[in-house]
């Protein structure tokens, strides 16, 4: 039986043999081949000491798109972020970007080059270089030790950064250290050193958190904005935003996807309102 | 923004003012060495002049220790380690050089060698009397060490204290088997009675002035190459990888090369400085692996300053002029002083001599001024 | 998993090596202690060694043999001081007397009295002589004394030392005395006596017999004894045997050489265990690096030496001062430490490594200035030397034995410590969240000044212990340092079951090593390893995982 088993494995249709695989190693970015989705994710598990943190997820991404993700504390959002981007492990199931790229055995370098940009929860930016330097650092170009050694900028790059500057509004900043600048200031940088990536798909973790009125609408404009030519995924709170934002909502619950559909629909499934006001 | 290259560095203020400052004392001590004569108050002693030199040995493996420390966030308690390998090499070359002039008179094999009884040189040091080769070894040796050692620890994210525990503990080891004579190393003396380097006496004055002016320019070049690497995109990514590794990794930085690229080439630094020290004391042994000594190099760099290089180097002459005048007056206060500065530096002098300096720059300034304002303002009135 | 099954391994270990010691221990515990001595007609003592004034040999060996039977404390010394040629001639009053040799004269004594008689030239009196055979006899009958003594001890004392002995009057002696000896642990030995005499039997069967029973005997004669027969013997059926028997016992040495070196291991274990269990809980619990904690070590240890100078009458129980002693000098100075030190620096662990590795330098340099560098003897108490001596090649030394259950009853107070009390608590609070501890109320500065100076009294404890293997100098702590690292970070950071594996496991490894590469070899060997671990799992042998321990 187990024979038999390990020869079903070894031919089945949907899988070359392993060492023809394409997806260990990265490919440049741009090469992803991406179909009609971008993100595929399936069953993926991931159990810290017993607690079931993702339970058999499954979520696609479709390219292009932009996706809000809602969920009350503790329903995975953040794990199914590190998922993704390779921090942490899934236990078990498959977490695909295109159709080659098997994110669950390539390292967080791989997947960022790949073309997969994150904004984490808490900004997090180099504090100790100025807005200029920090965009530049996570200009997509080639990125190991020895050409960093000899790299200079061009004057192409050089507008391109002053550029993302511009969008979001630290042109006047440019030089000032990044540790000093105000939580709002910190969360633009972050999301302008992820533009700079050029990233396929980008994870927005709670992106308004310390922007004012202003700011938040702008930030809103500038998702939109994304949307089409990347993928994006955002997690939010905050209600409001969302509804000005989205088009497709998943509510994910105790690691595993509740409800999915427009943001109206989503507000009138029962289990979503069970689950958010309570019995 | 800085956007360095060799070049640049070389040329930028900091570096300039560095190594104008570096030679200007150099010079002067070798002249007043050798202009003078003896019986003059100007007079620099040769004692004076190798002291100067193993100071500046130091200060190149300070320099080194900055690069990683400073900059990369790896507080190695293993560099030592490095700087004796380093040395080491260079021993060998210089064991080699005594020919039969050694005390049993083999012509091929070091004393300690005929006192166990050896018969033959054992292979690897076959070759080290070539300088050459004994050049190669004092680049390769500690810089191979530090690249299997770093690819092991950074690929496996061992990090903080973790690694900082880990490299002392390498450090430890390797003690461990240079004291031992198996290992061929001349165990607990260590590898000594060197006769002479590329042809020039050891004893010869000519020959210790040779030396620190060869370790006044090795340490402006690795300063140069510092400055070189900190003010390019190279330093700036570690920087990076210092304050907050997993987000330069995903912005697509293989943070472990990086860590591996610096870590390894402050190991070389660190040799190059054994190197050099190794024929102006006249010995290595085994004591130079202890851990002591490695963390004795770390608190010359918080003394001095980390991440501003020139404060590396500030650290290691200041703390080992301390040394050696503490040692002379009162042997027993030296480890209470050295104990007290490792406190007082981290609790209350985080930034160092530097920093301190730098953060009161400005108001010094400002009251300096202030001063010529008012002076002015009078002269006005 | 792998957790559990250490655990398991470790229980199982140590019954095992009791059961060994278990087996080796007398069968029956009962003292009936008898002796049967024949009990002729006492006679005058000064009659009987009258005979030896006389140059006949054989008049000296019946007067010996007589000597021998009489029931008076006075024999074993009379017996001694024949062989010790201290026995004279006094020529003038032609009488036995014992003589000691003062500025050249005879100082006499009386033989039975001890009281001084006369002081006499050296030529007025001479020892008695004697030659081999009578050496021979002497020694024979105080062994026969000796085994038919009624002290355990003694006779099994004899018993040992006449394994091997041929003599027929021996042999009668020993079977007679099988007969009624009732401690197994004499009787062991006689056995094997008689063993070793059959083999020299005309009967082969007598002999296979002799060498089948002496398969399991440990007794060092015996396999000298088995290895002649192998060589002498003309009979192959012999040889076999003889062989056969060799090879058990070997196989029996074996063993307890392994189960000696687990023991040495374990005890190195466990000298490894109290040091790195209080670095355990200031590096596991606080996050904190404490690189003076082989100084705190060092100053137990000198608390040990001091207290042992300030009782200097009672070292049996300075030990026992010194335990509650070490704990606090060395924790208040670890909470001074904190206090100074240590507070301004929660966050930054490398700093805090710098930081306290410059009190290290202070502390030893402070221990040098008033105790000078010299090293310094601590006496062992007299409970604590000397060996168990389970067999001839396998014996537990009492002070190792006494390490290995103080160490575990340490480590288990701290555990119940940690896990049943407010004060455990509140710093596992605090230990997983500062802040949320210091919002619930939990006084966190409080907290931290105690668990430091618990970590710190532990190594001052540990430094009791070490102590009492090692000279007391001011580098004891820093041979220590980085062994207990190694132990706390190869076990996983915050697990004291962990380090509790790690340092048995560690000592045990090393102990096995060293017969095979050395004792420096073995411990690079092991260093080696750890650094090369550490990169496998960084986290150590049992990680802590979830969300907390990512950051």
């Amino acid at each position: 039986m187990t024979a038999l088993d390990s020869l079903r494995e070894t031919f089945r249709r949907d899988q070359v043999f392993d060492f023809m695989r394409q997806g260990t190693r990265p490919v440049l970015p741009g090469q992803v081949d991406a179909g009609k989705n971008i993100l595929y994710l399936e069953d993926i598990t991931v159990s810290f000491d017993g607690f079931k943190a993702l339970n058999d997820l499954t979520l696609y991404i479709k390219t292009g798109e932009l996706r809000c993700i809602i969920g009350p504390n503790g329903a995975g959002k953040s794990t199914m972020m590190d998922v993704i981007t390779g921090k942490t492990r899934p236990d078990s199931g498959t977490c695909f970007f295109g159709q080659t790229l098997d994110l669950t055995r390539m390292s967080e370098t791989d997947i960022a080059t790949a073309g997969i940009g994150r904004k984490f929860q808490k900004p997090t930016v180099f504090p100790e270089h100025t807005a200029f330097e920090n965009l530049e650092l996570a200009m997509n170009a080639p990125k190991g030790a020895w050409h960093s050694l000899f790299s200079q900028l061009s004057g192409e790059q050089r507008d391109w950064i002053e550029q993302t500057l511009a969008t979001v509004g630290l042109l006047d900043d440019r030089d000032k250290v990044a540790g000093l600048l105000s939580h709002g200031q910190k969360q633009w940088l972050e999301i302008g050193m992820v533009l700079m990536q050029k990233p396929q798909l980008l994870l927005v973790d709670e992106p308004i958190a310390g922007m004012t009125r202003q700011e938040v609408e702008r930030t809103g404009e500038l998702l939109k904005s994304l949307a089409g030519e990347h993928s994006v995924v955002v997690v939010e709170h905050d209600m409001e935003f969302i509804r000005s934002i989205a088009s497709t909502v998943t509510v994910l619950h105790q690691g595993s996807v509740l409800a999915e559909g427009t943001m109206q629909q989503v507000q009138n499934d029962p289990k979503v309102i069970e689950v958010y006001l309570g019995e | 923004m800085r956007h360095s290259t060799f070049k640049t560095a070389l040329t930028d203020r900091t570096a300039r003012h560095f190594i104008g400052v570096l030679f200007a004392a150099t010079l002067l001590a070798v002249l007043c060495n050798q202009l003078f004569p003896a019986d003059s108050a100007l007079h620099v002693s040769s004692y004076t002049i190798t002291l100067m030199g193993k100071y500046l040995c130091y200060a190149l493996l300070a320099l080194a220790l900055d690069l990683v420390w400073g900059y990369c966030g790896i507080l190695s308690l293993g560099h030592g380690a490095f700087f004796a390998l380093g040395g080491y090499a260079m021993g060998m070359y210089l064991m080699r050089q005594i020919g039969d002039r050694g005390v049993y008179g083999n012509p091929t094999l070091p004393d300690f060698m005929v006192f166990l009884n050896w018969k033959e040189l054992p292979w690897y040091w076959h070759g080290v009397d070539h300088f050459w080769f004994a050049a190669l070894l004092i680049l390769l040796v500690p810089g191979l060490l530090a690249f299997v050692f770093g690819w092991l620890a950074f690929r496996s994210r061992v990090t903080g204290v973790y690694l900082s525990i880990i490299t002392q503990a390498l450090t430890y080891a390797l003690m461990l088997a240079f004291f031992r004579n198996e290992l061929g190393f001349g165990g607990n003396n260590g590898l000594t009675d060197f006769k002479d380097l590329l042809g020039f006496s050891l004893q010869a004055d000519s020959t210790r002035v040779g030396l620190l002016i060869a370790s006044a320019v090795a340490l402006a070049v690795a300063f140069v190459l510092c400055r070189w690497i900190t003010g390019s995109k190279l330093g700036r990514v570690v920087l990076a990888v210092r304050d907050a590794e997993s987000r330069a990794r995903f912005v697509g930085y293989r943070t472990e090369h990086y860590k591996l690229w610096v870590f390894t080439v402050s190991a070389i630094l660190a040799g190059i400085a054994g190197a050099l020290y190794v024929p102006q004391v006249g010995i290595i042994n085994p004591g130079e692996f202890s851990p002591l000594n490695s963390i004795e190099l770390v608190v010359w760099v918080a003394v001095g300053g980390r991440a501003t290089l020139y404060g590396a180097v500030i650290g290691a002459i200041v703390v080992n002029y301390g040394k050696t005048v503490f040692t002379g007056l009162m042997p027993e206060a030296w480890l209470f002083a050295l104990g007290g500065l490792f406190v007082l530096v981290t609790v209350f002098m985080p930034q160092g001599l530097t920093g301190v300096v730098q953060q009161n720059w400005p108001k010094l300034k400002a009251r300096l001024s202030r001063n010529t304002d008012q002076e002015t303002s009078n002269d006005c009135a | 998993m792998g957790h559990r099954i250490c655990r398991l391994a470790f229980a199982l270990l140590l019954p095992w090596l009791c059961s060994l010691a278990w087996a080796e221990a007398p069968k029956n515990s009962t003292t009936i202690e008898s002796a049967t001595t024949a009990d002729p007609a006492p006679r005058d003592l000064h009659t009987i060694l009258q005979p030896l004034t006389e140059r006949s040999f054989d008049k000296k060996e019946a007067a010996i043999r007589q000597l021998a039977e009489q029931d008076s404390p006075r024999v074993v010394p009379l017996l001694n001081a024949l062989m010790d040629r201290d026995l004279l001639h006094w020529k003038d009053q032609d009488r036995i007397v014992l003589g000691k040799k003062v500025d050249g004269d005879w100082q006499l004594y009386d033989p039975v009295t001890e009281q001084p008689l006369a002081r006499v030239g050296r030529r007025d009196a001479r020892a008695v002589v004697i030659n081999n055979h009578l050496r021979t006899v002497i020694n024979n009958q105080l062994a026969l004394r000796s085994l038919n003594s009624k002290n355990s001890d003694e006779r099994y004392q004899a018993a040992n030392q006449l394994i091997g002995n041929l003599d027929p009057d021996m042999l009668a002696a020993l079977s007679q005395r099988r007969e009624v000896e009732t401690r197994s642990r004499v009787l062991d030995e006689i056995t094997t006596a008689l063993n070793i005499a059959a083999l020299h039997s005309d009967d082969l069967t007598t002999r296979l017999n002799a060498i089948d029973a002496l398969g399991s005997d440990l007794h060092p004669t015996v396999k000298n004894t088995l290895n002649q027969v192998l060589r002498q013997s003309d009979s192959e059926v012999e040889k076999a045997a003889a062989r056969k028997s060799i090879d058990r016992i070997e196989a029996r040495i074996e063993r307890f050489q392994t189960a000696d070196t687990i023991f040495f291991g374990l005890s190195l274990g466990s000298v490894l265990l109290l040091a790195a269990i209080g670095l355990a809980i200031t590096f596991g619990v606080m996050g904190v690096i404490n690189m003076a904690h082989g100084e705190l070590i060092m100053l137990g240890a000198y608390t040990t030496y001091v207290v042992q100078q300030l009782l200097p009458d009672s070292h049996e129980w300075s030990l026992i001062i010194a335990i509650p002693a070490a704990f606090l000098v060395s924790g208040l100075v670890g909470i001074l430490i904190e206090r100074f030190v240590i507070r301004y620096l929660y966050g930054r662990p490398l700093e805090t490594l710098l930081a306290t590795f410059g009190v290290s330098l202070i502390l030893q340099q402070a221990v040098r200035v008033i105790f000078s560098p010299l090293n310094r003897t601590v006496v062992t108490p007299d409970w604590m030397s000397g060996a168990w001596q389970i067999n001839p090649v396998f014996s537990l030394t009492f002070n190792r034995l006494y390490i290995i259950f103080f160490a575990l009853t340490v480590f288990l107070a701290l555990l119940t410590l940690l896990k049943k009390t407010r004060l455990g608590l509140q710093v596992r609070a605090v230990s997983q969240n500062r802040n949320t501890a210091r919002a619930l109320g939990i006084r966190s500065e409080r907290v931290n000044a105690l668990t430091f100076g618990l970590g710190s009294g532990i190594a001052g404890i540990a430094g009791v212990a070490l102590a009492q293997l090692t000279n007391v100098g001011p580098n004891l702590g820093q041979s220590y340092i980085i062994d207990s690292f190694m132990v706390v970070v190869f076990g996983g950071v915050g697990n004291l079951w962990g380090t509790l594996t790690a340092a048995f496991g560690l000592g045990i490894a090393n102990k096995f090593l060293e017969p095979v590469a050395g004792a420096v070899l073995a411990k690079i060997v092991v260093l080696v390893f750890i650094i090369l671990f550490i990169q496998r799992k960084p986290r150590g042998l049992f990680p802590q995982r979830g969300r907390a321990a990512e950051e």
